[in-house]
């Protein structure tokens, strides 16, 4: 995925001179995850540039590079220092476009490093999605494979609205297939493998893994369809309407903890769309309501795939009382 | 107080301009204040003894190049810029956050409330200059108040980092709500801060109109020759209420306002014309009488801005709407039998 998102960049900066990529060593260290490896070499100093370090600085500057004509691809280093830039993200970056009725447009793609996975520090592994996704203004996109990364990273840079990248961290070293002809659909989620039991709703490193359980389940003969949510705002309730109404039910797995997690949402559009056609309300398997947890309890706070397997069960064996 | 900035260099004819613009100022303003509580506008956030700084700023500034970042009391500056002042006052009147202007036409970017919230858009706009090759230069407008912002140094860090061409224009009106400088601006001055980020700072009696065209033309000039930002720091004093809401009784009273607000900077601009024989009585009735007419041109416009379309409140959300947001947009229609 690095290679693939690394890849996507430089194609980015050839073809727009309008695009530059800014943020904590992404120059001549090529970023602390090497997503922009060799770029500086390239394009010059003057496109992809190293700012000091301040979260809140590189969004506010990315801002008025917007409103200078730019097309910013900024990058905060790990999720947690997110936390620093929210004021500029929620206040700036999502209303601009609102606050000058359509005359200032904000095509900045911010890139976070997401998710856990990896026994980072503390701040160094987030969910920040629903945060990012109850906000207007901000659309939120998580690509789950190299291939989704490559097109779905140009896509969002294309787009005239600030886009929130979540990249999963865990999933840098993953390797895959990239078609690059071939992006298919850009929007909406996508079934990534298809099963008639219950659908797994996922995004970002827990599509690998609710994969991993499907290729177990299917041993005991239940065919779990895995959904790739990939867009988590708009989500694409239409999507989730047509799988859940195959299957018939339905459990979503994030690692972000469960209260007024993005499971919330899914299972919110799913009961208003296929409420009828449910055999048993839509399943949650989260992360918990604590503190993104040390390397030595993440594998506990993750779902992993026990707990995803249990969930599955548990919609599977429902019975209306 | 930089005393190499003689007003006299000024020629008379733009000494006589910003007379005009600073009792134009002057006359929306109180007319503004008077519309809040005539029930036009539902609030106002007053500028009274900030023209000069205002005015003298936005009037060094190139309309053709620069680009201008205020926050919600840039009243006086969007004047001078030569915004539709109707559209200005329609964020009072509490039509569209952010004004009815257009801001890449006027240059003037949407008004906002969060202080230091636009100091870094500033910096990247006029980073945006260096990168393309073009010769703008960015003027960004906060308070004493602000500077406390994480927001404002770090714009100036980076400004002072990228050596980018920006004007950091501090009105000091010495007060951020009910809190006076001392207890708001460690250090003593914003402009002592200045150094610290390598950047140039002058600091200039803010209620001197033409001291302070002198000031900015001097860091735009500094600034669009590549030797990068500057910190002006405008010497001014907030003689009113921080907003219609507010009652400075209850933090200052009506002496030491008097005692500590400075010379008046309408009367002492009109001073000086007549000492200098740049304008006459008749002159100075007459710009009093224009801007009493262009208040009441304001207000007329002001009254029959009318209601917005609820519409709206979708249309600019996202330049690519989401189906999800037009489906809501939809419902509302049929929610409130708007079809």
């Amino acid at each position: 995925m690095q290679a693939a998102l690394n890849r996507a960049l430089a194609e980015i900066l050839a073809e727009d001179p309008k695009a530059v990529v800014l943020g904590e060593d992404v120059g001549r260290l090529g970023g602390v995850f090497r997503i922009t490896d060799g770029l500086q070499q390239r394009f010059g100093a003057d496109r992809v540039f190293d700012t000091p370090l301040a979260e809140s600085g590189i969004l506010g500057m990315s801002v008025g590079l917007a409103m200078a004509g730019f097309r910013p691809i900024p990058e905060v280093q790990f999720d947690g220092f997110a936390y620093p830039a929210v004021n500029q993200i929620i206040t700036q970056l999502a209303r601009m476009n609102y606050r000058s009725r359509g005359t200032l447009p904000m095509p900045v793609t911010l890139r976070v490093p997401s998710f856990g996975g990896i026994r980072a520090p503390e701040h160094h592994g987030e969910s920040l999605e629903a945060l990012f996704a109850h906000v207007p203004g901000l659309k939120v996109v998580s690509p789950s494979s190299p291939h989704e990364a490559y097109h779905l990273l140009k896509h969002s840079v294309a787009r005239p609205d600030p886009v929130i990248f979540m990249e999963p961290k865990s999933r840098y070293w993953q390797k895959g297939d990239v078609a690059l002809d071939d992006a298919g659909p850009l929007e909406g989620a996508k079934v990534v493998r298809p099963g008639k039991h219950v659908t797994l709703v996922a995004w970002g490193a827990m599509v690998a893994r609710c994969l991993a359980v499907a290729e177990l389940a299917a041993e005991d003969g239940i065919e779990v369809e895995v959904l790739d949510l990939r867009w988590l705002k708009p989500i694409d309730a239409d999507g989730l309407a047509a799988s859940v109404a195959r299957t018939r039910r339905a459990v979503v797995v994030h690692e972000a903890p469960l209260t007024s997690g993005l499971g919330a949402e899914v299972a919110a559009l799913i009961t208003e769309r296929c409420f009828d056609t449910l055999r048993a309300p839509v399943g949650r398997v989260t992360g918990f309501d604590v503190p993104y947890p040390s390397g030595d309890l993440e594998d506990e706070y993750i779902p992993n795939i026990d707990r995803i397997l249990f969930g599955i069960q548990r919609v599977l064996e429902y019975r209306r009382g | 107080m930089d005393n190499n900035l003689q007003p006299a260099a000024l020629p008379a004819e733009e000494l006589r301009q910003l007379y005009r613009l600073v009792t134009a100022v002057r006359q929306l303003d109180l007319a503004a204040i008077a519309w809040q509580r005539q029930g036009i506008i539902p609030g106002y956030a007053p500028e009274l003894g900030q023209e000069a700084a205002q005015v003298g700023s936005a009037f060094a500034m190139d309309p053709e190049l620069d680009f201008v970042f205020p926050t919600y009391r840039e009243m006086g500056v969007a004047l001078t810029m030569g915004v539709d002042m109707t559209a200005y006052m329609s964020t009072h009147k509490a039509s569209w956050h952010g004004g009815l202007y257009d801001p890449v036409q006027t240059r003037l970017a949407p008004i906002q409330a969060v202080v230091g919230g636009s100091v870094l858009h500033a910096v990247g706009w006029a980073h945006g200059q260096t990168l393309s090759g073009t010769r703008g230069v960015a003027l960004t407008y906060f308070g004493d108040g602000a500077s406390s912002q994480g927001d404002v140094h770090e714009a100036m860090n980076f400004a002072g980092v990228l050596k980018a061409p920006v004007i950091f224009f501090v009105q000091n009106n010495c007060w951020a709500i009910s809190l006076p400088t001392e207890a708001q601006v460690a250090g003593g001055t914003v402009a002592a801060r200045a150094a610290g980020y390598g950047i140039k700072a002058i600091t200039v009696d803010g209620n001197d109109a033409a001291a302070v065209v002198l000031a900015t033309r001097e860091a735009a000039a500094h600034a669009r020759a590549g030797h990068g930002p500057v910190l002006i720091e405008a010497m001014t004093y907030r003689r009113g209420p921080h907003s219609t809401s507010d009652d400075p009784g209850r933090y200052r009273s009506l002496e030491e306002e008097r005692r500590d607000a400075g010379a008046d900077p309408v009367q002492l601009l009109a001073d000086r014309l007549l000492a200098e024989g740049i304008a006459d009585r008749g002159f100075l009735d007459t710009a009093l009488q224009d801007a009493n007419a262009n208040a009441d041109r304001v207000r007329e416009g002001v009254m029959q801005l009318g209601t917005r379309p609820g519409s709206e409140m979708f249309d600019f959300v996202f330049a690519e709407p989401t189906e999800a947001l037009k489906a809501q947009a939809r419902a509302w229609r049929e929610e409130s039998e708007h079809v």
